[in-house]
């Protein structure tokens, strides 16, 4: 340690630094000691983590197809005028046959057909028809030659949608993910009743995964209650049927509740073996809501369990004799005393199982079936499913991470994240 | 509510037996899942059910055949041995990784910590369709998709902050002096981190490393995304499996996953006991 002497006023160590300085210089050391320690895997999950999530928030609004391979139509069109009523002039007819031309020598008018066919049906058709025959168009009048081809190049409400998503980001992802559309005059519109999936679909994520938690809830509480009033010999051995769940694999898991009940699975022959149901009405608890509901909430029963108890474990049992020494029946006591201590394990329980749950790939695409599957279920199928949308895809991802982020700030407000405990 | 108290009325009798019954109905629902798969495997016919010959006890309705299937059928194989690849090595790199910075986390003088901290756990809480996602957008920009690489990394990724989060607990009971007094006996900082510091974290880095390894070996939504047919990991196999042909294989190797969690909960358990010893603490 340095020696520290008075020099006038001011306090320096052995080498005349003044002490204040030293100190500074120590701190900063220690300080940049640790932002060294951290920086290697900062790094590594902006690269692996961050950054893929980013590009997925840039896909969500990226827009780039119709500028790429139509690059003369978004130039021509620029001059036109949407609100005249009047179909675009020669220049434009002339800038998307030879546009089309292109892209079908290149082989990349496919996916501008897919994309405008997202905000118009019957686009996929006519971009291929029409490209088919573009190549042949080689002189004008252009636009009297596509017409023939197809008359469809008349309606105006195609050219205003080709003048609108000329741009280099679009919002029709996300008003495609919240059941909006665009009219053709371009405004803003809900689509009609029987179009409206995604707020169905976001409706029946976040009722599914409340009915969950408040199950695991409700399985929760009693065992936790009792694991933490076991004496620790007997609550330890009860606790490893708790994690024993918790460390097997989840596809493990799902594989057994197909296996129990699957309608010529192990619970319908119980049934019917012990004649409570008849051999052809055995009962359908797969491949819809009920599957999904029952295996998620055995799975995640868990991640409620272990915070329950750890809060419940801090609680003196002594509180509750005081309670009934002081006059107060055991439901009473139990209610008024035990309950309202526990109300921070319940909250960081709740909120993991819901932010876990809101998320759910895996185990509704086995045992969901069509009614039983969640948001995920759409956003892998716009993914590598038959029909790709990796917009839409991202745009649902984006609302549902949203959704995620704020339960997560709820939880570190809630409990903190530097609490969080595992296993 | 460990016991009855003798003054206890009729009521709360009747009560404490119902409780009693109430959870052990829970504790079953919990286990019989994970343990019904075990006697099913066995299974001599392609059911996932119990055949009446299985019911009667006769040896007839018995076999291991599904085993010798997954023993000898090459794509199991590759699948297993791919599983193990991918996750050995994510789990290094989140533990090396994790571990550091774990030390520098726990350090008072870090500057922003629990922002820092909020970012470093996020791919735990992030949902993993969200990750799989952005991974394939990115990964295919960058030509890491369809690589072993690729999903180590993205692996890796997901298995840090089970890594940061058991050592800082670790470290939350460690005794900053000790270093400082392995300084003051000539030690540099790296002998310091290797003779002091890790022997008494290393419960901490291991049980971080199983959790770490455990989130790979299971995980299927991103390398669903990310990888392609080379990357095919036994829960890759198990799902495509369930979802096109379902055959008593996948029971047969549900029944080994669970003999491995077995396991590593066992390591858990007394790594923990461990931990406890070392800091001075009844082990419970």
């Amino acid at each position: 340690m340095a020696q520290a002497e008075m020099t006038g006023d001011m306090m320096r160590t052995a080498d005349g630094v003044p002490l204040k300085l030293a100190l500074e210089r120590a701190l900063f050391r220690s300080r940049l000691r640790a932002v060294m320690l951290v920086a290697p895997l900062f790094f590594f999950l902006l690269i692996t983590f961050v950054l893929p999530i980013f590009d997925m928030l840039f896909r969500s609004v990226e827009n780039n197809i119709v500028a790429d391979i139509l690059p003369r139509t978004v130039v021509a069109i620029e001059a036109w005028d949407e609100t005249s009523g009047e179909l675009p002039g020669e220049a434009v007819f002339e800038a998307i046959v030879k546009d089309m031309a292109d892209g079908k020598r290149d082989k990349t008018l496919g996916r501008v057909a897919r994309r405008l066919n997202f905000e118009k049906s019957g686009m996929a058709s006519l971009f291929r028809k029409s490209g088919r025959k573009a190549p042949k168009i080689t002189e004008a009048p252009y636009r009297e030659q596509l017409l023939k081809i197809d008359k469809r190049w008349s309606d105006i409400d195609l050219w205003k949608l080709i003048k609108r998503e000329k741009g280099a980001f679009t919002k029709s992802h996300f008003l495609a993910a919240a059941d909006m559309q665009y009219t053709p005059d371009g405004s803003i519109e809900m689509r009609p009743e029987n179009r409206q999936i995604y707020t169905n679909l976001f409706g029946r994520t976040l009722w599914l995964s409340g009915l969950i938690t408040v199950l695991c809830l409700l399985l929760a509480y009693p065992v936790a209650y009792l694991l933490a009033t076991l004496p620790l010999r007997t609550s330890n051995l009860l606790m490893v049927l708790v994690l024993l769940p918790f460390w097997t694999s989840l596809l493990v898991r799902t594989t057994s509740w197909i296996a129990l009940l699957q309608t010529q699975g192990v619970i319908n022959d119980l049934l019917v073996g012990i004649g409570l149901i008849d051999d052809d009405s055995r009962l359908q608890m797969i491949h819809n809501q009920f599957g999904t509901v029952v295996a998620m909430t055995h799975i995640l029963l868990p991640f409620m369990i272990l915070p329950l108890y750890s809060v419940m474990k801090t609680i003196p049992p002594s509180y509750m004799r005081a309670a009934r020494s002081l006059g107060a029946t055991p439901f009473t006591a139990f209610v008024k005393i035990y309950m309202p201590n526990t109300v921070a394990g319940v909250g960081a329980g709740s909120i993991l199982v819901f932010i876990l749950a809101i998320g759910y790939y895996i185990t509704p695409a086995l045992v969901g079936g069509r009614t039983g599957s969640l948001i995920s279920n759409f956003i892998a199928s716009f993914i590598s499913g038959s029909t790709q949308n990796w917009g839409l895809a991202a745009a649902l991802g984006v609302m549902l991470l949203a959704i995620v982020l704020v339960l997560y700030f709820l939880y570190d407000k809630i409990v903190g994240i530097n609490n969080m405990k595992l296993g | 509510m460990s016991s009855l108290p003798p003054y206890a009325g009729p009521l709360e009798r009747t009560w404490f037996y119902t409780y009693r019954t109430i959870c052990a109905a829970i504790f079953v629902f919990l286990i019989v899942p994970v343990f019904v798969i075990i006697p099913l495997s066995f299974n001599e016919l392609p059911y996932f059910t119990f055949t009446p010959e299985m019911l009667s006890l006769d040896p007839a309705g018995y076999s291991t055949k599904w085993y010798v299937e997954f023993f000898t059928e090459q794509s199991w194989r590759d699948a297993v041995s791919n599983s193990f690849f991918i996750a050995i090595f994510a789990t290094l790199l989140s533990t090396s990784v994790g571990t550091v910075a774990a030390l520098g986390l726990s350090s008072p003088a870090m500057p922003f910590r629990s922002t820092v901290m909020a970012l470093l756990i996020s791919p735990m809480i992030v949902p993993l369709i969200i990750s799989a996602a952005g991974m394939f957008f990115f990964y295919t920009r960058i030509g890491l998709a369809s690589t072993h690489l690729g999903v180590i990394l993205a692996h890796a990724a997901l298995g840090t902050p089970f890594v940061v989060i058991t050592v800082t607990a670790t470290l939350v009971g460690f005794d900053q002096s000790l270093t400082r007094a392995s300084a003051s006996l000539g030690a540099n900082p790296t002998r310091t981190f290797f003779k002091v510091i890790v022997p008494l974290i290393l419960p901490g880095v291991i049980s971080g490393g199983l959790f770490a390894f455990i989130t790979s070996f299971d995980e299927v939504v991103v390398v669903l995304f990310v990888g392609s047919v080379e990357q095919r990991t036994i829960p890759w196999k198990m799902f495509s499996g369930i979802r096109e042909e379902i055959r008593p294989t996948i029971l047969a190797v549900a029944t080994l996953l669970v003999l491995i969690s077995m396991l590593l909960l066992t390591m858990l358990e007394l790594l923990r006991r461990r931990n406890e010893r070392l800091r001075g603490m009844s082990p419970g």
